[in-house]
C-alpha cells in the first residue's frame, strides 16, 4: 500500500504544486523517487515527529499541503498535540501518513501496533480519517486529499497488500464490495477487508447466502446520513484491526437505529505480551474469516 | 547450572554479535547494524561495569540499564542469556510467532528494565529512575544507551537540559555514534556536530572513546561518574556493521536481514577476527 501511495502522491505532485512531502527519517526504498523529483517540496526532518508535524503546519498556512510520512505510531501519537492544536484547530490542510495500520509491524512488538488511532483521531475537529483497504483504495485517497486538502489522517496498511476490488473514487458512504444477503452486512476497514471477503466466500460455499461486504475508506467525520446505505440490515458486522474501545463498531453502533444489531471483531484493548507476524496475531486476537463467520450465524449480541 | 561469573568483554562481544547474526538472519529482521555498532559497548557494560544479578533480575540494588534504541534489542538479549538471564536457548524464538522476544525491547524479558521502540523515550525514563534513587538515597547508577538518530528527538534534549539542574551524576548516558540514521548519513540529515561541545554547554561532564576499543571502553566506564555533580555522557565513535565488512557503514544493513549464505560468511570472519 505505501508504494500505492507514495506512486499517486507523486502523480498527484506533478499536476499539484501545493503537494509537499515530510518525512520522519522513514521511507527507505520508498519516498526516493518523490525526493528525486521534487527535491524543493520535500524534507526529511530527522527523527523528530514534533518537529515534523509543526513545521508541517508553518508550511500549510503558506499554502502548501503537507503530507507527513512516518510509521505505526510516530506520526500519529507521538506527535498528537500539534496535529490537535496546530494542524486540526488552525484547520491547515496536512495529511498525516502512517505506514504500519493496526498490527501491519507484528513482530517489532508493542510500540509498533498502531491500535488505538482510530478512536483516538476521530476526536479531533476538523479531521478527515482515511483507512483504505488495498492499493486502489490507497490511491482513491490521495486523489481525493490532492483536491480537498485538509486536516487529516491516512490510516495505511504496509506493503503487498492484494488489490481486493476495482473502488470507486474516495466518497463519505461505505463502498459495496460485493452484494450478498440483504439482511447481513460485513462491514471493514482498513486490510482487513481481505478477511470479510474470505468469510463471505466460506459462506457461499457452504451453501449460505454470502453477506453484503461493505469497505469503509473514509471513517471520519461520519453521520447517519453518510452511513444511511447501512440502514436496511438487520446486522451488522464490524471487521477492524484496532482495539474495540473508540472503533468502527462503536461509531456505526451510535450512528445506526436501535433496531439494527451491530457487533464485530476487533482487537482485545490490553497491550500483546507476545509478538509474531500479522496473521499470527490476527488469529490470536480472534480476528479471522471463521470468526467472522461464527458472527455471521450468531443470533444473540454475543461478540 | 555453573555459570561462570563474569566472561571477558571480548568473549561477550563476540558472543553477541554470533548470537545476534543468527537472530536476525532465522528472524528475517531488521537493524543489525545498529546492533554491530553497539556489541562492544554492551559486552563491556555486562562484563563487570554493571552491577547485574542474573539470578535474580529486580534485584533493588542492580544498576538500572535502559536501551533507548530499542530496535537494536537483539544485542541486550544475548548479552542477557549470555550472562544467564535465560536460557540461551531462548534467542532462537527471537521475532517469532508466540514469542517474548520482540524485535524492539520488551520489558517483559528478564533482566530488561523498560520497553523502547519509539525513540527519544529511553534518557527521560533514566533520569527519572536516577532521581529516584538520588531522593531515596541509593547507590544505584541508571544507564541510558542512544543511538546517534535518536538525539534528532526533542524530548532527549529535555533531559539532557534537565539532569544537570539535578546535578544527577548518577546517570549516564552513552550515545552509539556511529554516524549513520535511517535514510542518510547523520551529517546529511540533521548535523550532531559539535555534540561534545553541545552537550558540555548543557553541563553534561563529557568524555569519547573509540566504541570498538574494550580497554578505552573500560577505562572510561571505570571512572564514573566523570566528574562530581554532573551527568556523565560517553559519547562512543563506532562503525554501523563492525565486524561485517560487507554490513560496515551500509545503511542497508539498517534493515536487511542475511541469508544463510551472508550469515556464514558473517560468522566465518568473526571467528578469523574476534574483537
Ligand atoms: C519515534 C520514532 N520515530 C521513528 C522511528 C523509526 N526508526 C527506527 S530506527 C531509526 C533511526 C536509525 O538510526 P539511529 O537512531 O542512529 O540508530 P542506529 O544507527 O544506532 O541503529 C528510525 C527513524 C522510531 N523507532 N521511533
Amino acid at each position: 500500500m505505501r508504494t500505492a501511495f507514495i506512486e499517486e502522491l507523486t502523480a498527484q505532485a506533478r499536476i499539484n504544486p501545493a503537494i509537499f512531502l515530510v518525512v520522519g527519517d522513514l521511507g527507505y526504498s520508498v519516498i526516493e523517487p518523490f525526493a528525486a523529483e521534487f527535491p524543493d517540496r520535500f524534507l526529511n526532518a530527522g527523527v523528530a515527529e514534533q518537529n515534523m508535524a509543526g513545521l508541517a503546519a508553518g508550511l500549510a498556512s503558506e499554502g502548501f499541503h503537507v503530507f507527513t510520512y512516518s510509521i505505526a505510531n510516530f506520526p500519529t501519537l507521538r506527535c498528537l498535540e500539534q496535529i490537535r492544536n496546530d494542524i486540526c484547530y488552525h484547520n491547515l490542510p496536512v495529511t498525516s501518513v502512517a505506514v504500519g495500520a493496526g498490527l501491519a509491524y507484528g513482530n517489532l512488538g508493542y510500540s509498533h501496533h498502531a491500535v488505538q488511532d482510530i478512536a483516538i483521531f476521530r476526536t479531533l475537529p476538523n479531521l478527515r480519517l482515511l483507512s483504505p483497504a488495498d492499493p486502489g483504495e490507497a490511491r482513491g485517497a490521495v486523489q481525493w486529499l490532492s483536491a480537498n486538502p485538509c486536516p487529516s489522517y491516512l490510516r495505511l496498511g504496509k506493503a503487498g497488500e492484494k488489490h481486493l476490488y476495482s473502488s470507486p473514487p474516495l466518497s463519505p458512504t461505505p463502498v459495496v464490495v460485493q452484494p450478498g444477503n440483504p439482511d447481513v452486512a460485513l462491514v471493514a476497514t482498513g486490510s482487513v477487508l481481505s478477511i470479510a471477503l474470505d468469510a463471505a466466500a466460506l459462506e457461499s460455499a457452504a451453501g449460505r447466502p454470502a453477506p453484503t461486504v461493505f469497505s469503509m475508506p473514509w471513517l471520519h467525520p461520519a453521520s447517519p446520513a453518510t452511513t444511511a446505505a447501512l440502514r436496511s440490515f438487520k446486522h451488522v458486522i464490524c471487521l477492524e484491526e484496532h482495539i474495540r474501545e473508540g472503533g468502527l463498531r462503536e461509531m456505526l453502533a451510535s450512528l445506526l437505529p436501535r433496531s439494527i444489531r451491530v457487533s464485530g471483531l476487533a482487537l482485545p484493548s490490553d497491550a500483546t505480551v507476545a509478538v509474531g507476524s500479522q496473521n499470527f496475531l490476527r488469529a490470536a486476537a480472534g480476528l479471522t474469516a471463521t470468526h467472522a463467520q461464527q458472527l455471521i450465524l450468531s443470533r444473540d449480541d454475543d461478540a | 547450572m555453573v555459570r561462570p561469573l563474569m566472561i571477558p568483554s571480548t568473549d561477550l562481544a563476540a558472543g553477541i554479535r554470533h548470537h545476534a547474526l543468527r537472530m536476525v538472519s532465522a528472524a528475517n529482521a531488521s537493524h543489525i547494524g545498529g546492533v554491530l555498532s553497539m556489541a562492544d559497548t554492551l559486552a563491556v557494560l555486562y562484563s563487570g561495569i554493571l552491577k547485574v544479578f542474573p539470578d535474580q533480575p529486580d534485584h533493588p540494588d542492580r544498576d538500572r540499564f535502559i536501551l533507548s534504541k530499542g530496535h537494536c534489542c537483539a544485542g541486550v538479549y544475548a548479552a542477557l542469556a549470555l550472562r544467564g538471564f535465560f536460557p540461551l536457548s531462548e534467542l532462537d524464538s527471537y521475532g517469532m510467532d508466540g514469542s517474548r522476544l520482540m524485535t524492539h525491547i520488551s520489558h517483559k524479558v528478564p533482566g530488561v528494565e523498560f520497553s523502547t521502540g519509539s525513540l527519544g523515550h529511553g534518557l527521560p525514563f533514566a533520569l527519572g529512575k536516577a532521581l529516584a534513587a538520588r531522593r531515596k538515597g541509593l547507590p544505584w547508577r541508571s544507564f541510558a544507551l542512544l543511538s546517534d538518530g535518536e538525539l534528532d528527538e526533542g524530548s532527549n534534549w529535555e533531559a539532557i537540559l534537565l539532569a544537570p539542574q539535578h546535578q544527577l551524576d548518577n546517570l549516564v548516558l552513552i550515545i552509539d555514534y556511529n554516524k549513520i540514521q535511517s535514510l542518510g548519513a547523520v551529517s546529511e540529515v540533521i548535523e550532531l556536530e559539535p555534540l561534545r561541545a553541545k552537550l558540555e554547554a548543557f553541563r553534561w561532564a563529557v568524555r569519547e572513546v573509540d566504541g570498538h576499543n574494550h580497554a578505552e571502553l573500560h577505562a572510561a566506564l571505570s571512572s564514573l561518574p566523570f566528574s562530581k555533580g554532573q551527568p556523565s555522557c560517553l559519547i562512543t565513535h563506532t562503525t554501523k556493521g563492525k565486524g561485517v565488512d560487507y554490513m560496515e557503514n551500509q545503511i542497508a544493513w539498517h534493515y536487511r536481514a542475511p541469508n544463510a549464505d551472508l550469515l556464514a560468511k558473517a560468522l566465518a570472519q568473526l571467528e578469523q577476527n574476534p574483537s
